[in-house]
This record gives C-alpha cells, structure tokens and sequence, in this order.
C-alpha cells in the first residue's frame, strides 16, 4: 500500500468563537463522506491514537442523533452526542455536537466535502457559544496532544498493510 | 503551555478585535498613529489604548521618526498562541492520519469492483 499521508489538519481560529480546521483526502468525497458516517469506519480512525472508539451510533437524517464514546489510553470514557441538522450525502453535515465531560458547551459543526481531480478537501468549522468555550475545546485537544507522545498510529498503518 | 492568569499575554491582548485589526493593518508594514485610527475606524484615543496593551505584551514595537512615532509589529510574543492551536491541530492530523489508511481500503475495494464488472 502507497503512502496514504495528504498532509496535516490545518487549525485555524476565524472568530473569538469558531475553530476551522482543513484537510484534504486523496479520495473521492463519496468515500470520505462514507469514511465519515459509517459506524464501523467511524471506529478504525475517530479516536485518532488517543484510545479505542467503542461506540459509534448514526442516525443518519435531519433530526436523527449520533453518539460516539471512546475509551482512552488513561482508562477513562470520553463520550460525544449531538444530532444532524443537514443531511446533504456526500456534501455538507450540519450537527451539534456535546462533549459530555462539559454538556453545557454546545456546537453547531459544518462540515463540507467538496472534490477537485480526485482529491476532497474537508472543511469543518465548529462555531462554539463563547470564546470560553472554543479555548476549552481547544484545551481539550492539547491533553490529547501529550497521550499521543508515544505515536501509535504508525503501528496500526504498518499493521494494514 | 499554560495559559497565564496575567491579563498581560499576548492571548488577552489579541482576544479583543480592534486589537487584531491594528496587528493586521501593522503587519503590512509600519505606520504612525494617524494611519490607524483612518484605517481602523477608532478615535485616536481607543487606538492608543489598543497600541498600549499590544506594546506591554511586546506585539507592537514603536520608534521615532522625525514627529512622528512608528508602530511595528513583532510576532514572536504570539508562538504561545501558535503552539496552543498547533497541538490540538496534532490531534486532528493523528485522527484524519487514520482516516487515510481507511479511505485508502475503501479505494481499493472500489477497484476490485470497477474490475469486476468489466
């Protein structure tokens, strides 16, 4: 199997508010939207290196909920719910989404695939209620910046092959 | 890196928009007071209030030329902020890294399809 590696998220901070984060796929945007809301395929990259999804739930329509919980190399459960607002496949998903470590700090997360010669760019921009709230989220990021000191990633890449 | 209590960093000091504004229009290059309040739409007042906190963090340094006072911009007190992003944007390239190697399965069972009927 090639390299896979498109290159890294690129994190922005449009407002006091909102995170942008960028990333392009070498894949057409049908699989990375399927990549993207298929339970079982949810569970093989969620997680990143930071623990084990062992919950993927999609309810995938306007309305419909999803719920994904991983258990962290520390042991303990981090869990995340919300609810799809827009359904467009292969395109664009609206959801909220709840960390349930802090269930009062709501987002609303857009998230646009769009394709150029075989390659889809994945945009998401979460849009948090306070700038409180969009630094805690990025605080959040940062505790799993250190759990991923030791790069397990690179194992499970050479395990597929 | 820890987030300082102080209200003097540069995350407080660029927390304020008006305050990022100034850096924007700085970092094309240096200007006098003048040039600020007609391009950020602020008395001069409030700019030099914005010019202080930017100056007491070291964002914005000033030097005299002639009459006027020239402000600059400095970005190294703003890597703190960098790093701060930079490492949740490690955990999203770690996850998306994951999210390759599973895309890359599913191109490949779309080859053996597309081979398959033909």
């Amino acid at each position: 199997m090639a390299k896979t590696s498109s290159g890294t998220a690129l994190v922005t901070l449009p407002t006091d508010t909102q995170i942008l984060i960028t990333r392009e796929f070498d894949a057409p945007r049908h699989l990375v939207y399927k990549a993207y809301t298929t339970p079982e395929l949810i569970k093989r990259w969620w997680s990143g290196d930071r623990g084990e999804v062992t919950k993927a739930d999609v309810d995938l329509r306007v309305g419909g909920k999803w719920r994904y919980v991983m258990t962290a190399n520390g042991g303990f459960e981090v869990g995340f719910h919300g609810e799809y607002r827009e359904v467009v496949p292969n395109d664009r998903l609206v959801t909220t989404e709840v960390y349930e470590g802090m269930p009062e700090g709501e987002a609303v997360v857009t998230h646009t695939f769009s394709e150029k010669d075989g390659h889809t760019t994945l945009t998401i921009l979460m849009q948090l209620q306070s700038q409180a709230d969009r630094d805690a989220v990025i605080n959040s990021g940062m505790e799993g910046g250190m759990q991923e000191a030791m790069d397990h990633l690179e194992q499970v890449a050479v395990s597929l092959r | 890196m820890a987030r300082a209590a102080t209200t003097a960093d540069a995350f407080n000091a660029v927390a304020e928009p008006r305050r990022r504004q100034i850096l924007d229009v700085l970092s094309g290059g240096e200007r006098p007071v003048n040039d600020l309040v007609r391009l950020v739409g602020l008395a001069q007042p409030l700019v030099s209030k914005h010019l202080r906190v930017l100056r007491e963090v070291g964002l914005v340094g000033v030097r005299d030329e002639g009459r006027q006072r020239m402000y600059s911009v400095n970005g190294q007190p703003l890597k703190p902020i960098h790093d701060w992003v930079k490492t949740y944007e490690r955990s999203w390239s770690r996850r998306f890294d994951r999210l390759d190697v599973v895309l890359e399965e599913l191109k490949e069972v779309k080859e053996d399809d597309d081979g398959e009927d033909e």
